[in-house]
């Protein structure tokens, strides 16, 4: 999301519009989406928060589960996002800035509705969080180790990590299944893979062997090179439990 | 007015409202011991802590009305924990309406905790609640706590042992999972409550 519209950019770069908020929520609704996630990519590197109009009203068209995040800095702002209708909220730059966020925020509203958002890359310490990735002058490493941080987090009560691969995001081929299995080791709450899906065999990969529990996509959607329909067919038939 | 949804503190009772608002039913949000009273059915929501959800139950008096009414209640997740006696969440007492107590999940291998996601339901005693639902459909489950399957369950879920995916005892019926982000299987469901 930015400035009210979804768009979508190759490496955290680029970004292009491709379509409307309610528009799009409608459709993945119909093709069978489990969960939809809104990042609002220019909430954290302007210091604002999302704003919330249009949380309400993806609310009233969506009934499947929906994360939002994007400049969740405060207990208020999540009750906010909540209070309008979303499942979870996720955050990444904030915690990063301020960890005892993610306490906070699952004290008050329980740790299953608390997602962490890390934006990883893998640099000569290793793999790295990023930080305001949604604006490529300002994007900086957090100067934090990814296990490290999600070991952290977990304490700390996150009750969701989506690891977005930045290395592959946007590019179209396959999850970095080698870190999501690392990550996976060491996280005992529901892993999302994020970043670099581009064709079928690409999920049921990083299922079959990322152990993750979920798997985020959006160009393949976007660009309607992957049907939801036709992906769940493919992965239910190799043996992997999806909806139907 | 169809339904009072009972406003426990808790967020997200907003994704309820849409929910019986597709239905094309009214609800009113309210936290007035006196409207809940008189409102043909009560929805106890809940999203939050069971120690947190109770202080307000109890500051608002509702916890003590609660067990006396008559029309049908609909707890949903944390809703429905807290009808029974008691959760390890906060080792909190709860409203003890039905008997049994919510335990905390423990995450093992391939089964992380919070539990989320989609889960099928495969069998249940015939209950007016699950009226034109098949066998095998998914709900949407996200939570840390449940209540193993016990006398008063109508529909189990398997996450590494039998949990309570719907319960009732006379008029009180609760669901561990989210109906109204359960698409069409979820609809049915809230349609069949606002039938009964």
């Amino acid at each position: 999301m930015r400035d009210g519209r979804v768009v979508k950019g190759v490496r955290f770069r680029d970004h292009q519009v491709v379509g409307e908020i309610l528009e799009l929520a409608a459709r993945y609704r119909d093709e069978g989406a489990d969960e939809l996630v809104f990042y609002d990519i220019t909430a954290s590197p302007e210091g604002r928060s999302v704003d919330r109009d249009w949380v309400r009203r993806v609310a009233r068209v969506l009934d499947i589960p929906f994360c939002v995040a994007g400049g969740i800095r405060s207990v208020g702002d999540a009750e906010a996002v909540l209070n309008a209708g979303a499942e979870k909220v996720s955050v990444n730059s904030p915690a990063l800035a301020d960890p005892s966020l993610i306490d906070r925020l699952s004290r008050r509203f329980g740790s299953q509705c608390v997602v962490l958002g890390i934006d990883s890359r893998l640099t000569e310490q290793g793999y790295r969080a990023f930080q305001l990735t949604g604006d490529p002058g300002r994007a900086r490493e957090s100067g934090r180790d990814v296990f490290e941080w999600v070991r952290e987090a977990q304490e700390r009560g996150a009750g969701e990590i989506v690891l977005n691969c930045m290395g592959s995001d946007g590019v179209r081929r396959g999850y970095d299944i080698e870190q999501l299995r690392a990550v996976r080791a060491i996280c005992q709450v529901p892993l999302v893979a994020s970043g670099g899906a581009g064709e079928i065999a690409h999920f049921a990969a990083v299922f079959s062997e990322g152990g993750v529990d979920a798997a985020l996509a959006a160009s393949v959607f976007h660009s309607g090179a992957i049907a939801i329909a036709d992906l769940k067919r493919e992965l239910r038939s190799a043996g992997i439990e999806v909806r139907l | 007015m169809d339904a009072a949804i009972i406003d426990s503190g808790g967020a997200n009772l907003a994704s309820l409202q849409f929910a019986f608002e597709r239905l094309g039913a009214r609800t009113r949000v309210t936290a007035d011991a006196r409207e809940i009273a008189a409102a043909p059915r009560v929805v106890l929501p809940g999203v939050g802590s069971a120690t947190d959800a109770m202080e307000r139950l109890h500051g608002s008096a509702i916890a003590s009305l609660l067990p006396s009414l008559t029309q049908p209640v609909l707890g949903i997740c944390l809703g429905m924990q807290l009808l029974f006696e008691r959760s390890e969440e906060g080792s909190t007492p709860c409203l003890g309406i039905l008997r049994g107590q919510v335990r905390r999940l423990r995450a093992a291998p391939g089964r992380p905790v919070p539990h989320m996601g989609w889960n099928r339901l495969e069998t249940w005693k015939a209950d007016p609640l699950l009226a034109g639902i098949a066998p095998g459909a998914y709900f949407y489950f996200v939570h840390g706590y449940a209540v193993p399957a016990g006398e008063l369950t109508v529909a189990p879920v398997e996450y590494g042992e039998p949990l309570s995916a719907v319960v009732r005892q006379g008029n009180f019926w609760g669901v561990q999972f989210h109906p109204e982000r359960s698409a069409a299987s979820g609809a049915r469901l809230l349609g069949n409550f606002l039938g009964l």
